[in-house]
């Protein structure tokens, strides 16, 4: 038989029954395309996460007070635990090396603020000048926090575009006093709307001088120092300058961690890999699904067409024709259903970047490919057996079925 | 031609042995027409499937054109099949999604015949069987009749040596029948071995050898077709 004839006529065979048709394309299509959607997903969390890092900027160094023993980043990364306190001094003297474009020192705390009878309670750091640039933010209105010197205590303050939204409405903020805890500080600037960060939203937070929060909060210690370096190359000569200097004013202790943003990136890098990973193989479940139920459907099918089966027999067809027949059938059935599959999960994941434009959705080559190859084998594996059995049908009793 | 030596074919049926074709001895030539009658369950059909290679038997031997086919594997009795034997069935079983002319090419289409060359042969068996004009019609649109005249088609388009039909004009009325048991008799006068089942005895009393079985053994046989020895 030539490989023509056998396309054609599996293509007629699943002509001939449209819904036995239909319904396994569409068991292999919402496997296939569940495999993209999920794994679309999770490289679009990725993506984003990675997006977020970089627009900290590429170039930065994050120093946490107490150690971690292993690279990158652990639970008490984020936890800020303190064994020695991170000082504004220890910020000062990080800026004594040549590679340091800028640094931020960063104290976050959480304080009510209020005006004229409104109030809420908003998350506040206390950091300089630089930080607007550190963190690529952007000002919509009046100016960021003064370039003086840190340790300057100044009752000024810029707020995030809803804290002024909730708090003024349609009023001007600029000039206006607001009170933070116990203290009266004057709105200066506005943030920009576009500003988030990983985990903040930063157009929900208030903006003051490092020194001012240390008051506030009554502490002297930081939360973090974020140290921007003028060239990527120079990354690892400021990491151990910075480890060197803060050894030297801590006594000889190595007792903070400097973490970089290329390692931050990586982990979650592999975090949100593994996570794709494992929505993918999940979906992949569904494809197995699929294929269990294209066995079961080419079964009953054996049993519909049992006289086709015997006629073709005694028409010449050798076992081996009656199985690559059914497998043919079943490879067009798994090619068909996992082509419809693509394109509805492209669709699916073009609907998503529509509605979440945040969340770059687009499932992985990788992940696109092995969606297609494991439905067709599959869906080719799982016919083996009906096809072989429709091989050892007896032609005899096959013909005198109906 | 068709040479069977002590065949036997038993059936199981839960506990007993049922003997189908009990010791069968039989010789039928080229180009003979010869009908199978008997009672129902008198082996008749259990008969034609050994001779069409649809069944293997118990014991015995059968030649096939001198060449023993009981030893034969799956394949190559399947290859046999495909190549000498043609059947017609009582109830026609046409493929009923393909057309008339994609029913007859399938033989063809399994012998790996190239397109061109099938296209043209079924078109000719189509046209000797006055069945061009109804060539691209799905068997649901056909009359009994045509119907059975598109089986005798296909199972004539391989151009075998032996035609094994079973009860063909059993699902037709008189005319279509009379119509088909021409259209058979006329390709055995062409030269192709007939064999018919049939329970109709007007129909078997036209073979020219008539072969009675009874309890799966062969009660009587005309002998060879004395027609065909004259011709000869």
């Amino acid at each position: 038989m030539h490989s023509n004839d056998v396309s054609r006529f599996a293509w007629g065979a699943l002509r001939g029954y449209p819904t036995r048709t239909l319904l396994m394309l569409v068991a292999m299509a919402i496997g296939v395309a569940a495999v993209v959607v999920l794994t679309a997903l999770g490289e679009g969390a990725r993506r984003y996460v990675v997006g977020e890092f970089t627009s900290l900027g590429s170039n930065l160094i994050i120093v946490l007070p107490g150690r971690s023993e292993t690279a990158g980043v652990n639970p008490s990364t984020f936890m800020g635990e303190t064994p020695r306190d991170l000082t504004l001094a220890d910020a000062q003297a990080l800026t004594r090396n040549r590679n340091v474009e800028r640094i931020a020192p960063l104290n976050v705390g959480a304080a009510d603020i209020s005006w004229q009878g409104r109030q809420r309670e908003v998350t506040i750091i206390g950091t300089n000048h630089d930080m607007l640039a550190v963190r690529n933010w952007e000002l919509g209105l009046g100016e960021f926090l003064p370039d003086t010197d840190l340790e300057l205590a100044s009752p000024v303050c810029v707020i995030g575009s809803t804290i002024r939204d909730e708090l003024f409405g349609a009023r001007r903020a600029i000039g206006e006093w607001v009170r933070i805890g116990d203290r009266r500080f004057r709105v200066i600037g506005v943030l920009a709307s576009e500003g988030r960060s990983i985990g903040v939203d930063v157009q929900e937070t208030v903006l003051i001088p490092v020194a001012s929060a240390q008051q506030l909060f009554n502490t002297p210690s930081l939360f973090r120092i974020l140290v921007e370096v003028k060239s990527r190359d120079a990354i690892t000569q400021v990491q151990q300058f910075i480890i060197r200097t803060l050894r030297e004013r801590h006594q000889g202790e190595e007792d903070v961690t400097v973490i970089t943003q290329d390692a931050v990136l990586a982990t979650f890098d592999r975090i949100f890999s593994a996570l794709t990973y494992a929505m993918g193989g999940m979906a992949a479940i569904s494809l197995l699904v699929a294929g269990i139920l294209i066995m079961n459907v080419m079964l009953v099918a054996i049993s519909q067409r049992t006289s086709e089966i015997g006629l073709l027999k005694a028409l010449g067809a050798a076992p081996q024709q009656i199985v690559i027949l059914f497998l043919s059938e079943a490879l067009l059935l798994s090619v068909l259903g996992a082509s419809l599959g693509l394109l509805l999960g492209q669709l699916a994941t073009g609907v998503l970047r529509q509605v979440f434009p945040a969340l770059p959705a687009q499932a992985p080559l990788w992940a696109v490919i092995m969606a297609l190859l494991v439905a067709v084998v599959t869906g080719v594996l799982f016919s083996l057996l009906p096809a072989r059995r429709a091989a050892r049908l007896d032609p005899v009793l096959a013909l005198s079925r109906r | 031609m068709i040479e069977f030596r002590e065949v036997n074919r038993d059936f199981q049926v839960g506990d007993q042995v049922v003997h189908a074709l009990d010791t069968i001895n039989l010789n039928i030539a080229a180009g003979e027409y010869a009908s199978i009658m008997g009672p129902s369950g008198s082996g008749k059909s259990t008969l034609l499937n050994l001779i069409g290679l649809l069944d293997r038997a118990t014991a015995g031997h059968y030649l096939l054109n001198g060449e023993d086919v009981t030893t034969l594997s799956d394949t190559q009795q399947a290859q046999t099949r495909n190549q000498q034997i043609g059947f017609v069935f009582q109830a026609f079983h046409l493929v009923p999604r393909l057309t008339a002319a994609g029913n007859v090419e399938l033989p063809l289409i399994l012998a790996g015949m190239p397109v061109e060359e099938r296209r043209e042969r079924v078109a000719q068996t189509l046209e000797a069987l006055n069945l061009t004009d109804r060539a691209h019609h799905k068997p649901e649109q056909l009359s009994g009749g045509q119907r059975q005249r598109v089986a005798i088609a296909r199972a004539t388009v391989t151009e075998p040596k032996v035609l094994l039909a079973d009860e063909p004009t059993g699902n037709l009325d008189h005319r279509s029948g009379r119509d088909v048991v021409e259209i058979l008799e006329g390709l055995n006068r062409r030269g192709i071995t007939l064999l018919v089942v049939t329970h109709d005895a007007e129909l078997g009393e036209r073979a020219r050898r008539r072969i009675l079985m009874r309890d799966g053994r062969i009660e009587s046989d005309t002998g060879p077709d004395s027609e065909r020895h004259a011709q000869q």
